[in-house]
Formats: structure tokens, C-alpha cells, sequence
């Protein structure tokens, strides 16, 4: 901003050019001049989306949490009841998750690379669990998982309703990210494999999976999240019990209901920092993964 | 900033835009957000009333309703039956529903609210402490209350367990499905009619403390509000469920499955209603209306108990009796007699620590192991 406003006065003539040639790195080559410009454009429009949605709330709800000193906070996760709601949360959300790597690629894959009839409905269907209203999806998976199942499987009021609900509205998660890579994937490197004698299994392993990994990371990175963040559609069917299947949700529900909001932000933080963690984790082994194939 | 310096005006103005319109569509949640940090309840207050101050001498035909989400059809019904009377013509209602704490919240965080319909007096206590509400809003006949109910358990058709009783539902392979008590005030009405029952009958706290133990060991959900228990109920979740009588009447004149027992011990429910201070003063009339006979035979007939006499309601669908909906109850609690006051029950049972009721929840999750 200062530059704009000094470098007027000597160039009043001609701005454009002269603060171009102020601006030195690009200002050599017209052409990549006009994308560096666009750019910074794209660059503050992104920043400034990015600070109003994510990071001045996340701040909010982290500078809430630490309000009432280090002591309110640790007495809010040192609760044993939130603390083992934070556990069932982030277990689950991590089973959940390390299946939708297994699971995800396996639909993927069968999506691009196989053809059967109703691909396209399946195709298609992957992504009602993010059109479906949560609570509408509870209702769901309460009548056929519940205790009138018509199917023979009533895991209502377990842990496994928990499990059941995350893996619901995680699906598609891994899918998306890894279909479109799949599809972009040169099919030459494998026929190459396979003429110098590898076997599948090794062609999957040393060609397809190691490019593969980024988008599968990703996937499951936003899977876990979407895994820890869930609440409408578990709730009807995990039926909140304390320390067995009560999530970390229904722990800061309670505590809002106490006009307890110092209590309520110090366990989002909890569950914010381990979230963070995570995806960390994820992104590193990802890039191992990569490496080494 | 080198990289922005060479904008041009043109891009500066769009980015300006885009920014505005980030912080105008972002504006209420920043609210919700700073608020937790730095509660300004006065500004709150303000930017509420403001928009609903009618001109002077000049009628406001609109009435910003804040209510929870129970008595919306009778709410409706009222509004309407209120329209065919000379106070009530051409005025609209706003209305706002949902769980009863996070509504009296919203309204200390800016909702716009004149008249308030709250589960329980703490959520207008709330709005007292934050200058929203005058101080002596209970100070009429009713003591604030504008609707009532009583605790009943909830049964499968025919009863088959035949249950009638508070000793009935801590019975082996009793599994009882209630709205947690933690999380919906509402549900609180619950759990102290389970323990005030023992008191009245002359037992201990200890005792009460016990049997309130023994209930919540047979607990085999606790969802988050008395409607998703009706669901997980109508669902086939366990065999009782606790609930209130305008629920249970409510869904039997859904036509949903089900039937309800009263017990001879339980609880009035009191369901406060207050008109907020400068509040539009068609909201003072809106709630003679629904204090007068006729505004209670409109909640009678969606199973509320009414609060004056000679509420004329004729039959009340999905009641046990239709002809006679309310019987009378041999041993009837209130938190008045038996438990002073909600500020004072808060703290002594569901304090998040040590709280009664918070206690008891947590032993009963250990006892499972």
C-alpha cells in the first residue's frame, strides 16, 4: 500500500509503467509480469477469504478456550467424562479414516478402471451422504441400524453406531480426491511393468500406489476432520451414553447449556490441536510414501 | 506488499469488494464468535431493540417471537385465534424455534426478540441478568409461567410392561430412554421429578440420590432433546421413555404408536413466557392473550395443562381420556415448593462438576465398564 501511494507524485504521467518497473522480479518480461499481477490479486482475495472463514474463528474459539487461565482449561479436559469422549471421537475418527484410505481407493478404483452396470448410479450416489441433512441421515441409519432393523443388525447405543454414522458421511472423501488422479494416471508405465514381468500386486505397489498417496492423503485428511467435527447424524443412534458413546460434541453441548463458554472452547481447542496433529502426520507419511516409491 | 504495490486501482476497488462483502455476509457470525470473548450485552441489547422500536403513536404490526421448539403448533394456533380479536388484527409474528438455552442465548447475542417462550426459568433469568428482561417479570398472578405440563413415562402400546410407577422403572430389564439432562435444559424437568419423588414421599437426599442412580442405571439412551427421544423411542429404542404430557399428547394426535402413564408422584412443568423490555407494546397484549382463557384453551388442545381457569378446550386428541385430558395428580411437585428456585436447583444438581444429576450420570456410565 505505502508503494502506491509514494511513487505517484514522480510518475504522475505514467503510473502503470513506472511502478511496474519498480516492482522489479517479473517486470523484465511482460508476460509473466500480467500472471505475477493476477496473482497477487488471487493471493489477497485468498487470504483475506482465508483469515475471515478460518483463521480469525479458529483464534476466536482458541483465545476463548485459554480465557479462564491454564487452570480452567486443564480442569475442562481433565473432565473424565470429556475426556472419554475426546478418546471415542478421535479413535473412531482414526478407524474410520484408515479404513476410507482402504475403501475409498478400492471404490476409486473400481469406478475408473472397471465396467459394470450401473457405474454411472453408483458414481453418482457416492456423494448423497453430503447432500443429505445430517439429522435426516440419523433418522436413516437409526431404522435400519437400530433396534427395528430390517436387516438383522442392531448396533444402536454402541460404539459401533459411532463408527457406523463417521464412516457414513466420510465416504466420499477419499474417493473424490483419488478418482480424478486415477483417471489422469499414465497406464504406460504400468503395461511397462507388466511386460518386464512384475506382478500386479508389485505394479499396484511400486507404480500406481506411490502416485496415488498425495490424493489418498488428502482424502484422508479431510475425512478425519469431517470424522471429529460429526454430531447430526451419530446422535440418534449412538444415544450419548456417558464414558461408552457419548462424542466430544455432546460434551461441549453440555457445557454450553452451563453458560460455560470458557469450558466449551477449551475442549474445541483440545480437539482442534489433535485434528491438527493428525492431518500433520498424514501429510508426512504421505510424502514418505511418495518418496519411496 | 511488493507484490500488490502494482495494482491498479480497478483490482484495488474489486478486492475492496470482495472484502466488504466477506465482512458484511461474515458480520453475525464474528458476533457469535466475540461475544464468548467479551460479552456486551448492553450492545446486544441495543442493536435488538432497535430494530423493533415502533415509531411513536404508531401501531408496529410485527412481534418477533423467541421460543422454544416444543410449543410451536399451540404458539400458531394462539397467533391465530389472537388475529380474530380486535388486539390481536393485522399483526405478524416473527417467530424463531429451537432448544430453549441456545434461544434465550441467541437473544442475549442481538436476536431481536419482544415477547420470549422459554422451557425454563433459568433461560429467562438469563435475559434478566443481561438488562433484557425487567426484574419483577414473575411478579404476576401466574409467577411468569404461560404454559405447563406434567412428567409422564412413555409406553409401548398396551403397556405391556405394566408399568405405573417411579419403583416400576428401576425394575431389571427396564431400559429407560430420557433427554439428557446435560445438554437440554428441558430435559432437566426429568430427572428432577425422578429424585423429588422420593423426597416427597418422605425420603432422604440419599435416598433420592439412590433411587435417581438406580433410574439412570437402566438409561440406555439419552438423546439431546425430549423430540429426538420421542424418535429414538418411536424407533424401538428401549421400553419406557420419560417425557411430558403435551409430548406424549402431541404424538398420539400424530398418530404415532404409543401411549403414557402418569404417575401419582411427578413434577409441574412451568414453561416461563416474559415480554422483553422495550419490547414492541403489542407484545404486553400478545401476552394477556395467551395468559386469558381462551390463549390456554389453544394450548390445552395441543396437551398443555392450562395455567388459568375456565379454559374451555372441549376434547383433547391423543389424551388417555379425551373428555377428561388432565387428571388431577394425587402428589403434584413444583419447584417453587420443592426445589426453591432454578438458579439454586441448577447449581445443586447439574453444575458440570458437582452437580447432583452430573454425578449420577458419570457413575452410571463407570458402573457399565
Amino acid at each position: 500500500m505505502s508503494d502506491v501511494t509514494t511513487t505517484p507524485p514522480p510518475t504522475r504521467a505514467a503510473p502503470a509503467p513506472d511502478i511496474t518497473s519498480d516492482s522489479g522480479v517479473s517486470s523484465d518480461n511482460e508476460g509473466t509480469f500480467r500472471i505475477g499481477r493476477g496473482s497477487g490479486l488471487a493471493l489477497g482475495v485468498a487470504m483475506v477469504w482465508f483469515s475471515l472463514l478460518v483463521m480469525i474463528p479458529l483464534i476466536a474459539v482458541v483465545v476463548t478456550g485459554t480465557e479462564g487461565g491454564w487452570s480452567a482449561f486443564w480442569r475442562a479436559i481433565r473432565n473424565e467424562q470429556t475426556f472419554a469422549a475426546i478418546r471415542l471421537t478421535v479413535g473412531s475418527a482414526l478407524i474410520v479414516t484408515l479404513v476410507n484410505v482402504v475403501m475409498g481407493t478400492l471404490i476409486a478404483w473400481v469406478l475408473v478402471r472397471d465396467d459394470f452396470v450401473g457405474k454411472r448410479v453408483l458414481d453418482t450416489l457416492i456423494d448423497i451422504p453430503f447432500a443429505l441433512p445430517t439429522i435426516v441421515a440419523g433418522l436413516v441409519l437409526l431404522s435400519l441400524y437400530g433396534p427395528q432393523t430390517p436387516i438383522g443388525i442392531d448396533i444402536a447405543n454402541t460404539r459401533k453406531a459411532v463408527l457406523l454414522a463417521f464412516l457414513f458421511v466420510t465416504l466420499p472423501f477419499v474417493v473424490r480426491a483419488v478418482q480424478p488422479v486415477l483417471e489422469q494416471l499414465d497406464r504406460e508405465a504400468e503395461q511397462a511393468a507388466a511386460s518386464l514381468g512384475a506382478s500386479n500386486f508389485t505394479i499396484f505397489r511400486r507404480i500406481t500406489l506411490p502416485a496415488l498417496t498425495p490424493a489418498i492423503a488428502a482424502g484422508a485428511a479431510l475425512s478425519f476432520a469431517r470424522g471429529v467435527s460429526e454430531y447430526g447424524s451419530l446422535v440418534l443412534l449412538s444415544g450419548n451414553r456417558p464414558l461408552r458413546t457419548e462424542v466430544t460434541s455432546v460434551r461441549i453441548l453440555a457445557s454450553i447449556e452451563n453458560d460455560n463458554r470458557v469450558g466449551a472452547a477449551a475442549v474445541a481447542t483440545v480437539l482442534l490441536a489433535i485434528s491438527f496433529v493428525v492431518i500433520v502426520t498424514i501429510d508426512i507419511l504421505q510424502r514418505r510414501v511418495a518418496r519411496r516409491g | 506488499m511488493s507484490r500488490t504495490a502494482p495494482l491498479r486501482t480497478k483490482h484495488l476497488l474489486a478486492l475492496t469488494a470482495v472484502a466488504a462483502l466477506v465482512v458484511t455476509a461474515c458480520g453475525g457470525d464474528d458476533d457469535a464468535a466475540d461475544s464468548p470473548s467479551a460479552p456486551a450485552p448492553t450492545e446486544a441489547a441495543g442493536g435488538a431493540t432497535d430494530a423493533t422500536e415502533p415509531p411513536a403513536a404508531e401501531v408496529n404490526p410485527v412481534i418477533n417471537l423467541v421460543g422454544f421448539a416444543v410449543p410451536e403448533a399451540a404458539n400458531v394456533a394462539i397467533a391465530k385465534a389472537w388475529g380474530e380479536t380486535p388486539a390481536g388484527q393485522g399483526i405478524r409474528f416473527e417467530s424463531s424455534y429451537g432448544a430453549s438455552g441456545d434461544q434465550s442465548r441467541s437473544v442475549v447475542d442481538g436476536l431481536p426478540a419482544d415477547y420470549v417462550h422459554f422451557s425454563v426459568a433459568s433461560d429467562v433469568t438469563r435475559l434478566v441478568d443481561n438488562g433484557l428482561v425487567a426484574e419483577d417479570w414473575n411478579a404476576g398472578p401466574n409467577g411468569g409461567v404461560v404454559s405447563s405440563s406434567i412428567v409422564v413415562f412413555g409406553v409401548r402400546p398396551g403397556n405391556p410392561l405394566g408399568i405405573e410407577s417411579w419403583d416400576d422403572l428401576i425394575a431389571d430389564g427396564i431400559e429407560i430412554v430420557s433427554p439428557n439432562p446435560a445438554s437440554s435444559g428441558a430435559a432437566r424437568w426429568n430427572a428432577l421429578a425422578a429424585w423429588g419423588q422420593v423426597v416427597e414421599h418422605g425420603g432422604t437426599e440419599d435416598e433420592a440420590n439412590e433411587f435417581l442412580t438406580a433410574l439412570f442405571a437402566n438409561v440406555v439412551a439419552l438423546p439431546n432433546s425430549g423430540r429426538d427421544a420421542t424418535q429414538a423411542f418411536l424407533s424401538g429404542t428401549g421400553n419406557v421413555f420419560l417425557t411430558y404430557e403435551n409430548e406424549a399428547i402431541l404424538a398420539r394426535q400424530n398418530g404415532e404408536p404409543l401411549e403414557y402413564v402418569i404417575p401419582d408422584t411427578t413434577l409441574l412443568i412451568e414453561n416461563p413466557g416474559a415480554v422483553l423490555i422495550d419490547a414492541n407494546p403489542k407484545a404486553t397484549e400478545w401476552l394477556d392473550f395467551v395468559l386469558s382463557p381462551a390463549g390456554q384453551a389453544e394450548f390445552a388442545k395441543k396437551g398443555f395443562r392450562p395455567i388459568v381457569d375456565g379454559a374451555d378446550y372441549g376434547e383433547v386428541d391423543g389424551a388417555n381420556d379425551p373428555t377428561d385430558p388432565f387428571p388431577a395428580i394425587a402428589h403434584l411437585q413444583t419447584v417453587a415448593d420443592d426445589f426453591v428456585s432454578w438458579s439454586d436447583l441448577s447449581k445443586k444438581f447439574f453444575d458440570e462438576e458437582t452437580g447432583i444429576v452430573t454425578q449420577i450420570i458419570l457413575a452410571s456410565g463407570k458402573a457399565e465398564g
